[in-house]
């Protein structure tokens, strides 16, 4: 079992701007702390999540049974980033549904739920927004910045909007934009979520509904693209749900994977915010910083001091080696010090969450060699 | 060849302060002992994961890559010295990787087993494949996919037209400047493009 963590809130009263031009104002962030701030309060560690996750990136809360964060495997006393040495910070995005402000909360004018209302955040956003809890906390310089995914964007973006605030940037299974068939995949989630009558526009929450039906197609197109066809098929194969015999039906399950599929999708209704599904992906979508550069990413990194670990899974194709191998490139156009492992793992996306020893082997030394320099 | 007087006459070949890409770089010895003695800066390259481990272990940047799938990664002319040490008879299109070599690097160095040394001629002879120190391997599990000569490298190194600042051979980590193609396990070339 691991340790017990205990979640936090801030409260910021005062506006953000936002990168739409909107603002929001009288937020609140979750967090969550692990580890001791060291007397320099150099130490700090920030930990960016991805679609899904929350600011519980670790540990277990009391008395809950399997209430272990998201990133448990990866963080914790003698963990490859270890809170025996590090003060590791998660922090719950903005729009989120975990407990920072997000589309399900009021509105400090009206007083209303924000629902469909709820102004569009981006991943500049966020950081920003992790910047001023940072500050809250009283840390100017983190000794990293680590996300996967979506979470790895974040990283990214912060060493271009604070580079003077972070010494080591670590981008897992990460890309410097989605690819045309990523917002694809984003776009078809979105309709499923929309198109579901009990969806209202986004103000659902007034007539007492769940557009639970399009959360479950969402979740599962999203499911599938997490996972890599070899897992799959490993894991399911053409497994009949019951018995060995054709049921010739077109609407019942017949096949495991659907199975599996329906279970995920309804598991996720339960608990995932429509809203904050659409906001989310959208933050994905439009996370280019290359783009106000004319779409040269070495010109869009120069800004970047950090340096980077840039980690890759060989069966991601969602976010596949090669959009990593673009940050490398582009870190190494503008000499950045820069390391890449592409883990031969056959997990797909997911493998960023999961142990594999050559994947912790390499951030355990990663990080161990951040916490020498702590010493230096 | 990781003994320390054979890294050391490579790295000879280093001028100190100089960007470094070092091709199949192993543990990143070379790295770790050229950042330290020499000033250098740099990236090591490797496909081995263990490898990999351990340049970050010691705090050699590294980039995971199968170096049969070239160097695209990397711009012309963006090192001053470009390294592939033990690393050519490992290749599959060890050709076009010499000339990727000469472009990303201004100088190149490149340092493999000679196959032509007396004691792999005198094995030759008696009908065997050599099994030395240098070369430890049976040949039918020998990671070697390339086996070539001193003389060979000169004749693949002009028809690239890539200018030879300097050879020699290396023999218990000592340089062999008299018949090498006879006398040293190792050959080392030191090139430009011309």
């Amino acid at each position: 079992m691991s340790f017990f963590a205990t979640p936090q809130s801030m409260h910021f009263p005062e506006v953000l701007p936002l990168q739409s031009g909107a603002s929001i104002r009288d937020y609140h962030l979750a967090y969550e702390t692990y580890g001791t701030l060291n007397a320099d309060r150099s130490n700090a560690v920030l930990v960016c999540h991805a679609l899904n996750a929350s600011h519980h990136v670790a540990g277990v809360y009391a008395g809950q049974d399997k209430s272990e964060g998201w990133w448990d495997n990866m963080i914790g006393p003698g963990k490859p980033v270890d809170t025996d040495r590090f003060f590791v910070i998660g922090v719950n995005n903005l729009g989120s549904c975990f407990g920072s402000t997000g589309p399900m909360h009021n509105h400090p004018d009206t007083g209303e739920v924000y629902g469909a209302d709820f102004p569009v955040v981006t991943v500049e956003d966020w950081v920003n927004a992790q910047a001023r809890l940072l500050d809250r906390l009283g840390i100017q310089q983190l000794a990293a910045v680590l996300g996967g995914s979506l979470g790895g964007m974040q990283a990214l973006s912060w060493t271009l909007q604070y580079p003077e605030r972070m010494r080591h940037a670590v981008v897992v299974a990460s890309a410097p934009n989605l690819t045309a068939e990523n917002i694809a995949f984003n776009e078809v989630a979105r309709r499923a979520i929309v198109t579901d009558p009990d969806f209202h526009g986004g103000h659902f929450y007034r007539h007492g509904v769940i557009p639970k039906r399009g959360l479950r197609i969402a979740r599962m197109i999203g499911h599938i693209t997490y996972l890599s066809d070899d897992v799959m098929n490993e894991k399911f194969g053409r497994q009949l749900r019951e018995g060995l015999e054709l049921k010739y039906s077109t609407q019942d399950i017949e096949f495991q994977i659907e199975s599996y599929l329906r279970y995920q999708g309804d598991k996720f209704s339960d608990y995932f915010d429509a809203n904050t599904y659409l906001l989310i992906t959208r933050a994905l979508d439009y996370f280019d910083p290359a783009r106000t550069h004319g779409g040269n990413l070495t010109r869009a990194l120069a800004r970047a001091t950090a340096r980077f670990l840039l980690v890759s899974f060989t069966t991601d194709w969602r976010f596949s080696p090669k959009r990593s191998r673009e940050i490398v490139k582009a870190l190494l156009d503008n000499r950045r010090s820069v390391s890449y492992a592409e883990i031969d793992a056959p997990h797909g996306h997911d493998a960023f969450l999961l142990d594999d020893a050559r994947y912790m082997g390499v951030m355990r030394s990663y990080f161990d060699s951040i916490a020498k320099e702590l010493q230096a | 060849m990781t003994d320390k007087a054979a890294m050391q006459a490579l790295a000879r070949l280093v001028p100190p302060g100089s960007r470094v890409l070092d091709l199949g770089c192993g543990n990143g010895a070379m790295l770790d002992y050229l950042q330290r003695e020499r000033g250098c800066s740099g990236y090591g390259v490797e496909i081995d994961d263990a490898n990999v481990l351990a340049c970050v272990q010691r705090g050699v940047d590294v980039i995971q890559l199968n170096l049969d799938e070239g160097l695209a990664m990397f711009d012309d002319n963006s090192f001053d010295v470009v390294l592939q040490i033990d690393t050519l008879q490992h290749l599959r299109n060890a050709e076009t990787m010499l000339r990727e070599t000469a472009r990303v690097g201004r100088t190149g160095v490149v340092a493999f087993p000679n196959f032509a040394h007396w004691p792999n001629r005198l094995s030759i002879l008696r009908g065997r494949m050599p099994v030395t120190r240098r070369l430890p391997y049976q040949w039918y599990d020998t990671p070697n996919i390339r086996v070539g000569t001193y003389k060979d490298f000169e004749v693949l190194a002009t028809k690239n037209s890539l200018r030879i600042l300097d050879s020699f051979g290396l023999q218990d980590g000592e340089e062999v400047r008299w018949l090498p193609n006879a006398r040293a396990g190792t050959a080392v070339f030191h090139f430009e493009h011309a």
